[in-house]
């Protein structure tokens, strides 16, 4: 059920609103790679209600906006109390001394209109010590109840144009739903906004389902369920709900699925007599060639974004470890020496970096390493982080982190890819497993 | 330090129909918690009850192994001669994990256990096509505090019994 199907991106021509572009020697920038940061202060004035009954959308998506911005750490909001003037026109000039008075680096301008079930939301980003547009004025199209998408669009873009890399707002995430006692948990599939918002259950809880995995369009979701009673990989249609079992074998288990970058196979674990090694499937055809062959554990692969290359774990040196290997099989270098227990590994949709769990003294790490296993960085510590799943633009990993003890649950947390910003997702009750969709 | 060589098995095309049916082979709640309904009285000693409290039905691993100790070996012997008497049964052995890893190393890891059961079993005579295996990694605990002393129960294999209707 595709909740924003149509959304239409227009850049204003407003010629009178049209702002020359000025040269600066200093533009308006975050740059995310210094190591520690000062937010940002911006300032988003409630949108202007262009149509009668536009008021309460205006501002929801405002709030949006801002709740986005703010979230990544990188940012900060001049609050609404603070603000010394209003915008109350989406027109007219912008009163840049009124908002340096507050220290408002940025401003987000913004106008919203409702025909019918049609929504229109229009938009400038002011560098306001500078006194000039940062970008062209964009408008946005879509239907009323995509207002939030349309939220996360506009935020985006400020995010891009200020940061200089592509933002991560306007996307999902699927994950496994959690509730019940440890000793009896029931699990599902639950597909969300990246921010927890809309969310909707994919399947229900008879059976155990393990490690949702988006496709590379985002249409389509890996996942493994019991539900026949034996652990198999299914593939998930995200509007229509409809699934079909991949790998039926009797005999052997399926588990760990990933799809390829291309969306037409699938490179997952199969295990047959005890033994687990990496399978690809062709999700067409069904054929399935066998990519490893040993008597070790082989699981947990994740393709390279060019599909060039598989990164998987593998106990074959006496303890599990990371591997890289050419996508069709073959020799596997491992690349991870440090000390402890690597699994998980996740290849960044930017191609630079290897997310990864660390299990060292009893405790559970989420850190990233260099493709080639150097530079390794730990970005959190727990009693048991693991799944890190990335951010469509490389920047954010998204992880379960489970509580111990009798009464131990499993939630969603996040981290700046730097190790700053270490928060929890907000869910509706427990959650574990979450992989994010590319940007829609 | 390979303890574990590779299950040579061939695991022949299950012969039983009732395969198909996942009921016949345990639903999904039933992860081996031990319940007893319906499953006779332990004085009969060819009712699962007695196979689960006389016998044994399940053996225990330590940390990250899938070899079987001694005591564990001896409980896979006396079910595979309670098997062999009481051929009316057909088994899923469940292999567990502690909590103590990542979600997939742990399905692996108990798949190992669940498979070493099965290949004592059959190396006693037991039909291969009577055993199914298949593993909950950490999914199921049965203790649920974060101690070895949970640990210790839940690193486990479960012999789990059904009556084989098909047969």
């Amino acid at each position: 059920m595709r909740l924003f199907a149509t959304l239409v991106i227009g850049i204003l021509t407003m010629g009178q609103l049209a702002h020359p572009v000025v040269a600066q020697s200093q533009p308006l920038r975050i740059e995310i790679t210094d190591g520690v940061i000062e937010p940002m202060p911006f300032a988003v004035p409630d949108f202007v209600a262009e149509t009668p009954g536009s008021n309460q959308v205006a501002k929801d998506i405002s709030r949006v906006i801002a709740a986005d911005l703010n979230g990544t750490g990188l940012f900060r909001e001049i609050p609404a109390k603070a603000h010394i003037s209003s915008i109350t026109n989406f027109g007219s000039p912008v009163q840049f001394a009124d908002w340096k008075a507050v220290n408002a680096q940025a401003l987000i301008t913004g106008g919203v209109s409702v025909s019918g079930n049609q929504l229109e939301v229009k938009f400038r980003v002011y560098d306001v010590f500078a006194g000039t547009e940062l970008g062209n004025g964009l408008r946005f199209k879509g239907t009323t109840d995509g207002w939030r998408r349309m939220g996360h669009k506009v935020a985006d873009v400020v995010y891009e144009r200020i940061t200089g890399e592509g933002g991560y707002f306007d996307s999902r995430v699927v994950y496994v739903a959690e509730t019940g006692p440890k000793s009896n948990r029931k699990k599902r599939l639950a597909v969300m906004d990246y921010d927890g918002a809309n969310l909707q259950y994919l399947t229900d809880s008879s059976s155990i389902v393990l490690a949702p995995r988006f496709s590379p369009t985002g249409d389509r979701v890996l996942y493994t369920s019991y539900e026949t009673g034996f652990p198999q990989v299914y593939v998930l249609d995200v509007g229509s709900v409809r699934r079909k079992v991949l790998s039926n074998e009797s005999g052997t288990m399926s588990f760990a699925p990933r799809f390829s970058p291309d969306g037409k196979s699938v490179v997952m674990s199969v295990t047959e007599g005890g033994n687990t090694d990496l399978y690809k499937m062709d999700i067409g055809s069904g054929k399935r060639q066998r990519l490893t062959s040993t008597p070790s554990i082989e699981t947990a692969p994740s393709y390279s974004p060019d599909g060039s290359k598989i990164v998987f774990e593998s106990d074959r040196s006496g303890s599990q470890q990371i591997y890289v290997m050419s996508s069709g099989g073959g020799e596997a270098t491992r690349i991870s020496f440090g000390k402890g227990r690597y699994g998980t590994p996740v290849w960044s949709p930017r191609g630079d970096l290897i997310a990864f769990t660390k299990q060292h003294k009893g405790r559970f790490h989420i850190g990233v390493m260099r493709t080639d296993g150097s530079e390794e960085r730990l970005l959190t510590a727990s009693f048991l982080d693991e799944g890190p799943t990335w951010s469509p633009n490389g920047r954010v990993i998204m992880f379960t982190r489970e509580t111990r003890g009798a009464g131990g649950a499993a939630s969603l947390y996040s981290v700046d890819v730097s190790g700053r910003n270490l928060k929890p997702v907000k869910i509706n009750g427990g959650g574990s497993d979450p992989s994010w969709s590319p940007l829609q | 330090m390979k303890l574990w060589t590779k299950a040579v098995l061939t695991v022949a095309a299950l012969s039983l129909a009732a395969c198909t049916d996942p009921g016949g082979f345990g639903n999904d709640d039933d992860f081996g918690a031990g319940t007893d309904s319906g499953q006779g009285s332990n004085a009969d000693p060819s009712s699962i009850a007695y196979f689960q409290e006389a016998v044994g039905d399940r053996v225990l691993f330590v940390v990250d192994q899938s070899t079987l100790s001694e005591q564990g070996r001896l409980v896979v012997l006396a079910q595979a001669n309670w098997l062999m008497q009481n051929t009316d049964y057909v088994a899923v052995i469940e292999g567990h994990a502690d909590e103590q890893g990542t979600r997939e190393y742990n399905l692996a890891l108990g798949a190992r256990r669940s498979s070493a059961v099965k290949e004592l079993l059959v190396s006693q005579g037991v039909a291969s096509n009577r055993i199914r295996t298949l593993s909950y990694g950490k999914e199921r605990p049965i203790e649920i505090c974060s101690e070895e002393s949970c640990y210790a129960q839940n690193r486990r294999a479960v012999t789990v019994l059904t009556a084989n209707l098909s047969g």
